[in-house]
């Protein structure tokens, strides 16, 4: 087996539409990191509700997927302004682990409240996308859905955070928390948008995800772990590192995972973590200061 | 009179067992005891701002490595066990000491240790021809019950002795740290770490110190538990949720006081027991619920824990009667 043969080729395909939704789970993340400074532990929790949501809608009631879709991101979007206004909120003045403390209680909560509501079996849309052979390749079309879908929603985010009012506000306001109050910003308002819009982005991730895995109570840990990883390594509320980071692990984790195990992918973008926290501890796209 | 409030309470709980040995209530006790230790283990480290969501990783390496170096290399507990300890010391170190030489604390810390456990559990998942994977693993018994070198025993009032030995070394090396340089190092480094370097404090050498006896500590429990039960499975000993479950049963209990965590495991685990006997089998999943709310409440509106709060009120209390 050569080293340029197809399989790594195909591997190295379907790491970069990987990398596509890594990158928009690690966005949603990071905006909320960058401007209110929480972490939220329970993300892939949120995104594990939104899976939920999507098969109900969807098999259960028989909604079309497009609405399935949107119904499925204006709800998670929801729920991020609820966990801000019921959890963070009231811990703003906290010492900041307190918060991250918190969000791993609604992390509990979430994974435990799916559990009693839907049981523990396994489920899926039972919707099977056709696979694309490309040149003796074979890609899922899911995938592509996916990645095309990702990096669509993080033009938009860009164009919203560049272009709009509203987004100079977000930005102003993660540069500076201090200052912007007294600018005459409103700073809870720009809180609850942040939120909600981290909350739409994770019930986007959703709405990928839910097309190439089975939804189970757990799922959240699966990419929970390597979400937050992505966010390190790429200095957490940068959104442009947090992108390259999603795709120098996506590929990591799909070559490993073409000679070994899809877990041993995993372990090595850890190994490759600790390595590059030895090399560049401030993250992948960090200025030198 | 209250100098002597530990050793008489110390000799009411070693006397227990021969006056009492119902079993139910006497592995509940022992249960209580192995979690009492390993989350005064995370404590050790969590009071100075250290939060560590990797000790379920700890954990599962101590429990690990015991259970497959008895099974396959029948290496004794013995052997095993100090075998664990060292490999989860040295998995320690090896990801603590680049974030504390390169300043990563905080969210960072929390996130990175995060990561950590969810690896311990992957690998132990992804190796599953050896551990068993998901579906868990059990030490082989030794023929013939208990024996000293298999580390195994068929007596609960031996394995409450043990555990309750441990559980008071535990606390012992608690106090010890509450005593020593050590703790005004690692407040002065929770503080302002370039503070505390200016005035001479060797931060990321103090913060290793901690941080591997923390994990030493920690994986002991695991291997503890690993003996007692004879069964552990990754979601049990490793993994995130183990994780949260020790900064929740400390974050109830308190974390600046030397009993918190075991109080914490008090609670948490008669509550998960008393669920589960209100409730059956439907239980699944109501215990975690429960402690999620619990934990979010906690933190909002009792960030001192139930030993702490009580500590400050009776001081209260105090200041003003005098």
């Amino acid at each position: 087996m050569g080293i340029f043969d197809i399989f790594l080729l195909e591997a190295v395909i379907n790491g970069l539409l990987l990398g596509g939704v890594l990158a928009l789970l690690s966005l949603g993340l990071n905006l909320v990191f960058g401007v209110i400074d929480v972490v939220w532990i329970c993300y892939a929790e949120l995104i594990m509700l939104g899976m939920y949501g999507m098969y109900f809608l969807y098999t259960v009631y028989h909604a079309p997927i497009v609405v399935a879709g949107a119904v499925c991101i204006v709800c998670v979007g929801i729920l991020g302004l609820a966990l801000h206004a019921l959890v963070i909120a009231p811990l703003l003045g906290a010492a900041p682990i307190n918060q991250l403390l918190a969000t791993g209680g609604v992390l509990f909560f979430l994974q435990s409240a799916a559990t009693v509501l839907f049981g523990i079996e396994f489920k899926n849309l039972g919707l099977r996308l056709p696979v694309l052979k490309v040149a003796g390749m074979f890609v899922s079309y899911s995938r592509l859905l996916a990645f095309g879908a990702a990096l669509i929603a993080m033009v938009l985010v860009y164009l919203l955070l560049t272009r709009t009012y509203t987004g100079a506000a977000i930005r102003a306001i993660a540069q500076d928390r201090q200052i912007m109050p007294l600018m005459g910003v409103d700073t809870r308002r720009i809180y609850l948008i942040t939120s909600g819009l981290g909350g739409a982005l994770a019930g986007l991730a959703a709405c990928l995800l839910v097309l190439q895995y089975d939804v189970h109570p757990f799922v959240g840990l699966t990419f929970g772990p390597i979400t937050f990883l992505i966010c390190v390594l790429g200095s957490l509320g940068n959104f442009g590192g947090g992108f390259v980071a999603a795709f120098v692990f996506a590929e990591i984790i799909s070559v490993g995972g073409l000679y070994l195990d899809l877990e041993w992918g995993y372990v090595f973008a850890f190994a490759f973590f600790i390595v590059m926290m030895f090399v560049r501890p401030e993250g992948l796209m960090a200025r030198r200061s | 009179m209250t100098r002597y409030v530990p050793w008489i309470g110390g000799a009411a709980l070693v006397a227990l067992p021969f006056v009492y040995r119902s079993p139910y209530p006497l592995h509940i006790l022992i249960i209580i005891l192995i979690w009492s230790f390993a989350y005064t283990s995370w404590s050790v480290m969590g009071r100075f701002g250290l939060v560590s969501l990797g000790h379920g990783g700890f954990m599962g390496v101590g429990a690990y490595v015991t259970a497959l170096a008895w099974n396959y290399g029948h290496v004794s507990p013995w052997i095993g066990v100090p075998l664990a300890v060292v490999a989860s010391a040295a998995l320690a170190a090896l990801v603590a000491y680049p974030c504390f030489r390169f300043r990563i604390t905080g969210h960072y810390f929390a996130l990175v240790t995060l990561a950590l456990s969810g690896i311990v559990l992957q690998v132990i998942t992804a190796t599953r021809d050896y551990t068993g994977g998901s579906l868990g693993y059990t030490p082989e018994r030794y023929q013939g019950g208990s024996s000293l070198w298999a580390f195994q025993f068929g007596d609960k009032t031996t394995w409450y002795l043990i555990a309750l030995a441990v559980w008071a070394a535990g606390l012992y090396v608690w106090n010890r740290v509450d005593r020593s340089m050590l703790r005004y190092a690692l407040e002065a480094i929770s503080e302002d770490e370039d503070a505390a370097a200016a005035t001479g404090v060797h931060v990321t050498a103090e913060k290793l110190k901690i941080t591997v006896l923390s994990a030493t500590m920690t994986a002991l429990a695991g291997a503890l538990y690993c003996q007692y039960q004879m069964f552990i499975s990754p979601d049990t000993v490793s993994g995130i949720s183990v994780s949260l479950q020790m900064v929740f049963a400390v974050v109830v209990g308190g974390i600046y006081v030397s009993l918190g965590p075991t109080i914490g495991a008090v609670i948490t685990i008669l509550l998960a027991e008393v669920l589960r006997i209100w409730f059956g089998t439907r239980a699944v999943g109501w215990d975690n619920l429960v402690y999620g709310v619990l934990l979010v409440l906690f933190i909002i509106f009792l960030p001192k824990g139930v030993v702490g709060s009580l500590l400050e009120l009776r001081r209260r209390s105090r200041w003003t009667s005098s």
